[in-house]
């Protein structure tokens, strides 16, 4: 039992990272953006936020977490909703491929974050490695109360905040995409953008919102990934692209549908962790463990096109530019 | 439709003179070291041209240096030369990265299990054969799913790459040399069994001579072979290729598997010629770097001679500055993503021209 | 409300590049009633609607709305003035529902206000007698629930003026009826409609008035109560223009193609071709006449292998006549076919789309039929270079050289290229569609001339055309469709213009049967 709830509170952490991911590329490819730099921009979120809370506690006479924490936060969301933008700018306005502009930001953005990520320390004339501890902490604090509350309360309350917002975050574009009128435009987008610009939709708008905004909650994952997976530390052996990856992976799986994607998530968590608590594996057995989120992803694509069902497709626009006058 | 016409039209161009359309490139590659030159100045405060001459000391300073970046340069214009067939096809073949490792891992077992029993030619020979047989399966799945349920090619591939990450973690800790290591370490290390041998006295010359020759093979099956021909006229229009009376379905796969193949030989290259190792840095991300170097060379595979040098020339030249200059060599990547960016923004304008409007009322089409 | 016209277009000219689509063209809709439109394909019937729902904005020429003179630059301009159009090609997002798609694109609240919409499209529907589920997927839809749905979807903007560009062009009879009970009643309400149309029955049947144009230039309008069939086939097609097209009598003529029972459905299952039975002559042209989409496209394509038939159907060719060996072609596909040694010419509408690659110079497009040709895996090019200088020195086809992208070339010499490619093969059977569209007069005598040529070369030639004056002045037989079924065969020599055009729009009962 121990075990068990061991093994969901860990894949309820790894969910959590790929969820913001996740819902944050939902949201781009609803405007029909397939954005390949998902883990470019969870790279830049992630450092960003490092970053800002380094720079703070290294001047800050006395550091306050909160005060760590919204700067890091901030931090995160502009940075990588800039790297949204820069995708944005070369698909939409210069009609760049996405794929090759996606991938490009991927080299783009993990380069900047392990660059900066391994030696801002040393920039700023310190030693060893980059740490941010008082802002990690703020991160992830939680209500003891409640998590002390036996294995009820430690499998529901034992988080930081964040594990709580992506959920939240999750809901709300569900909610966004079904319910409400930008949502619906939005959607319209990315299905068919020469209908929607005959109904009077800025095609050019939406995408750039959806693409920079998507950016935006995309990053957050690579910022709790950063404040508390590995809490307030760097490191540079590319589990952050593995997880970006891993996020893409997630929005087929959960067939575009951002509240899909919450426990869907947890699953990728479940049986990434799942090795950990089965007796008797040896090394290498774990690793062939680890490819189970692909291969069902892969099961989820194939299904989906096989049974043609007109509502688990990707967008129908999804990868190409949308230029007017072609037609 | 909006009320008010912008003040900007843009159009399709017709076509441009090579030569122009090379000019807008080579303006925008240098507008993007000039921004990399603020990037390093404002990085280290040093004088960009001293920079970018550190870097040309790193990637041709010496003998051995310049034969290390023709080494990789080799590597990575391989797998582009693999990309080329599939994307012209218009084939998003975005799983280059699992065909090199699973053409990697294959070689590594031929060289593992074969080391003491053959000698170099066969074990050389069995690696290759395998290899592309290794990248040909991985190619294959993806094309049969698109060929017969039209399952999304660029979302399969992609998945295709972390289940080979995983099949070539799974073998690392097989093979793993010595135990507890978690790394398979130099594989024939004494022997140097089924290791290229060094050909004019240079240890990476046949890497260089396979590869050219693949650069050369791929360029002439594309341009002057009934196949070639075929994955043109898909690639184009399908419509086409049907009233034609081309089995398309049948190009796609064949074309993958070839696609495939030629990546997994890569592999092959990366492992008996280059590492003499099998890890996922065997492949090391240069499946999707080996992507933008296809689409930027437009398929055309001598170009992608050039644009392979150059972005290993970056990296190695990044290499050097950041050892010199106490950064760590992520820079290159950073040089990398910025000389991306303005090269695939200048197609923009090969593709496009810009009007100023003259008059407010000529609307276009839209029925 | 003195004001009795709800639209009048005064002296309305479009150009696109050098082709005039419109040309001084007037109309006037009067509140509260019908108005028919009616021309052929390319009159510019849709253009000029298209100027008035703001997607074309015209060279010259005023609009007036209810007196008003007003400018439309866009669609929602148009809205604003209560004009709404249902077009051909249904604007609606296929995975959403009935309701969400007359939502896209309004002002509103933050939420897509679901109740407020049912309630309001419940209203429309029960004051005009529509049926529209709003809660219902556009992919679940008929093509007729989707067409009532863009009518509903123009009312809830409130549209006063409604414009439907050819609505029963996918319609069974009984969706006709329906629709045009609803159009009565909306009649009744005081609304104001255009029906783009080029079916005469549907003209008496339906509208108050009718207004005709012919290549682009107004040429009449009246009371329907005083029009009949006869007299719009009249003011529709005009009158004979001599265009001295060379054409010999044939000689030696013997059937080469046996279409019988011939039926094709589209994916969606609508029926294209509904039974057709039709026999090919060599030495002869056989023109195809029909408003456009009446099933000319999956005729041709049916016979090159492109077009899956409904079992049943057959197409027998007879190299040799008659009495001759015969092969089945249905079910082969383009491949089998050419393997076989038959050689037939296609020459497609889509020219730059399917019957050349656009990207490619004249050589390789040359190749596209013959490249298979041979044992060696190499193509050879050598035998196209030569084939490609040919044709641009026999045909004089403008272009840089042979090395030259055809889609740098202009449309004449775009087609010299595709039709001397086809004829080049030496073919038994030339099938073209639309082969002149587009083309300026000396390059269509060209055409003709070449057709005329393979004609007495002993092909077996099909024309498909738009133009009745061509039709009539080239083709030695001329089978006309209406709704994807043979309307009629009629002797080329001796039809007349008003009998093809009558044939065209007004669908024969009993007429399975191939004739003459």
């Amino acid at each position: 039992m121990t075990q068990l709830i061991s093994l969901l509170t860990s894949a309820v952490v790894f969910g959590t990272v790929i969820l913001y991911g996740a819902v944050g590329e939902i949201i781009t490819e609803k405007s029909g953006n397939l954005n390949l730099g998902v883990p470019g921009i969870m790279f830049l979120g992630g450092i960003a936020g490092l970053a800002a809370a380094f720079f703070y506690e290294l001047h800050a006479a006395e550091p306050v977490g909160a005060i760590g924490l919204a700067l890091s936060f901030l931090a995160a969301i502009a940075a990588s909703a800039l790297g949204g933008l820069i995708y944005a700018f070369l698909t939409i306005t210069l009609r760049a491929n996405q794929n090759v502009t996606g991938l490009t930001l991927t080299i783009f953005g993990a380069g900047l974050a392990n660059l900066f990520g391994g030696s801002l320390n040393a920039l700023a004339g310190g030693v060893g490695q980059i740490s941010v501890a008082v802002t990690s902490r703020a991160y992830r604090a939680y209500i003891p109360a409640l998590a002390g509350m036996g294995r009820v309360g430690q499998l529901l309350f034992s988080f930081g905040f964040m594990a709580y917002l992506a959920i939240a975050i999750a809901l709300l574009a569900s909610w966004f995409l079904n319910r409400s009128r930008v949502g619906l435009n939005l959607r319209a987008v990315g299905e068919d953008p020469a209908t929607a610009d005959a109904a009077g939709i800025s095609v050019t708008r939406y995408k750039y919102l959806a693409t920079c905004a998507g950016a935006a909650v995309s990053g957050l994952g690579g910022l709790y990934y950063v404040m508390d997976y590995i809490k307030g530390t760097w490191s540079t052996d590319g589990t952050i692209e593995a997880l970006g990856w891993l996020a893409v992976a997630l929005v087929i799986f959960a067939t575009w549908r951002p509240a899909r994607a919450i426990w869907s998530a947890y699953l990728f968590g479940v049986l990434y962790w799942a090795y950990n608590y089965i007796a008797g594996l040896s090394r290498a057995t774990i690793e062939l463990f680890k490819m189970l989120p692909y291969v069902v992803t892969i099961l989820v694509l194939v299904a989906v096109s096989m049974r043609r069902s007109k509502e688990a497709q990707p967008p129908k626009s999804l990868g190409l530019s949308y230029f007017r006058e072609e037609r | 439709m909006t009320k008010h016409e912008p003040l900007i039209h843009i159009v399709k161009r017709d076509g441009m003179a090579w030569w122009r359309a090379w000019a807008i490139r080579l303006i925008s590659a240098v507008m993007a070291l000039l921004v990399c030159a603020l990037f390093i100045y404002g990085l280290t405060k040093l004088n960009p041209i001293k920079v970018y001459g550190a870097m040309w000391e790193g990637a041709f300073g010496s003998p051995r240096r310049a034969w290390i970046t023709a080494r990789d340069t080799a590597i990575l214009l391989c797998i582009g030369v693999g990309l080329a067939p599939a994307f012209m096809m218009r084939f998003w073949n975005v799983g280059a990265e699992g065909q090199v490792l699973m053409g990697g891992c294959a070689t590594a077992a031929v060289l593992i299990y074969g080391g003491a029993a053959l000698p170099t030619w066969a074990l050389l020979c069995a690696g290759a054969l395998a290899s592309l047989a290794a990248g040909a399966l991985w190619g294959l799945i993806p094309a049969l799913f698109k060929a017969r349920w039209n399952t999304n090619e660029t979302l399969f591939t992609l998945m295709m790459n972390y289940i080979a990450i995983q099949i070539t973690c799974f073998l690392v800790a097989t093979w793993e040399n010595p135990k507890g290591s978690n790394s398979v370490g130099i594989i024939n290390q004494k022997t140097q069994a089924g290791w290229f041998p060094a050909l004019f006295g240079q240890q990476y010359m046949m890497n260089v001579i396979l590869v050219l020759a693949l650069t050369v093979g791929v360029f002439l099956y594309l341009r002057y072979t009934k196949q070639g021909y075929e994955i043109s006229v898909v690639g184009e229009s399908e419509n086409t290729a049907r009233y034609a009376g081309i089995n398309v379905r049948r190009v796609l796969v064949r074309t993958m598997a070839i696609s495939g193949a030629i990546c997994g030989l890569s592999g092959f290259v990366a492992v008996a010629g280059s590492s003499h190792t099998i890890s996922t840095s065997t492949a090391g991300g240069r499946g999707f770097t080996a992507i933008i170097v296809a689409w930027m060379a437009k398929f055309n595979t001598f170009v992608m001679v050039l644009i392979a040098l150059l972005l290993v020339f970056l990296e190695k030249g990044a290499v050097q500055i950041a050892s010199q200059f106490h950064l760590n060599d992520y820079a290159s990547d950073v040089v990398t993503g910025i000389i991306l960016f303005f090269l695939l923004g200048s197609e923009f304008f090969i593709q496009y021209s810009l009007r100023f409007r003259s008059h407010t009322h000529a609307k276009e089409a839209e029925a | 409300m003195a004001e009795e016209f709800a639209v009048r277009m005064v002296n309305i000219t479009k150009t696109f590049g050098h082709v005039v689509a419109n040309d001084k063209v007037y109309l006037e809709l009067r509140r509260g009633e019908i108005l028919s439109l009616l021309g052929e394909n390319g009159s510019g019937k849709t253009t000029l609607m298209n100027m008035l729902s703001g997607i074309y904005f015209p060279d010259e020429g005023q609009i007036y709305i209810n007196g008003r003179e007003v400018t439309i630059a866009s669609p929602h301009d148009a809205y604003a003035l209560g004009i709404g159009m249902v077009h051909q090609h249904f604007k609606l997002v296929d995975v959403l529902t009935a309701a969400e798609n007359i939502a896209l694109g309004l002002p509103g609240g933050v939420v897509v206000d679901r109740k407020g919409i049912a309630e309001k499209v419940r209203q429309i529907c029960d004051r005009y007698g529509f049926s529209v589920d709003p809660d219902k997927k556009i992919y679940d839809m008929s093509v007729s629930e989707k067409q009532t749905l863009e009518i509903v979807k123009t009312l809830y903007r409130g549209a006063e003026i409604l414009i439907l560009d050819e609505p029963t062009a996918v319609l069974t009879p009984q969706e006709t009826k329906k629709l045009f009970d609803v159009m009565r009643n909306m009649r009744a309400d005081g609304k104001s409609i255009i029906i783009i149309t080029h079916k005469l029955a549907e003209v008496l049947e339906i509208s108050d008035r009718v207004t005709v144009l012919r290549k682009g230039e107004y040429i009449g309008d009246m009371d329907t109560a005083k029009a009949d069939a006869r007299a719009l086939t009249d003011m529709m097609v005009g009158r004979t223009v001599t265009l001295n097209i060379q054409r010999d009598e044939p000689v030696n003529v013997q059937r080469r193609l046996e279409i019988r029972n011939l039926t094709v459905k589209d994916s969606d299952g609508v029926t294209r071709l509904d039974d057709i039975n039709l026999d090919v002559y060599a030495g002869e042209i056989l023109g195809v006449a029909g408003i456009s989409g009446c099933g000319q496209k999956e005729l041709l394509e049916a016979i090159a292998g492109l077009q899956t038939a409904v079992s049943g159907s057959s197409v027998k060719y007879r190299p040799t006549g008659p009495d001759g060996p015969a092969e089945e072609l249905l079910g082969l596909g383009p491949r089998a076919v050419s393997d076989r040694g038959i050689r037939l010419a296609f020459v497609p509408e889509d020219r730059l789309g399917m019957g050349l690659v656009a990207n490619m110079d004249l050589v390789d497009n040359m190749m596209l039929k013959e490249y298979r040709s041979g044992k060696s895996p190499i193509v050879e090019r050598r035998h196209p270079s030569e084939m490609a200088r040919e044709i641009v020195r026999e045909l004089e086809v403008v272009t840089p050289g042979i090395d030259t992208p055809v889609r740098k070339l202009s449309g004449g010499n775009v087609q010299k290229i595709l039709v001397g490619r086809e004829i080049a093969m030496n073919p038994t059977v030339l099938m073209s569609a639309y082969a002149v569209r587009g083309l300026d007069i000396n390059t269509s005598y060209t055409i003709y001339r070449l057709l005329g040529e393979q004609k007495k070369a002993g092909v077996a030639v099909i024309y498909v055309g738009e133009d009745l004056d061509v039709l009539l002045q080239l083709c030695d037989r001329i089978a006309v469709l209406c709704g994807g079924r043979l309307n009629g065969v009629l002797d080329g020599r001796t039809a007349t213009k008003e009998e093809v055009g009558y044939l065209m729009t007004t669908l024969q009962a009993d007429r399975k049967e191939a004739s003459a």
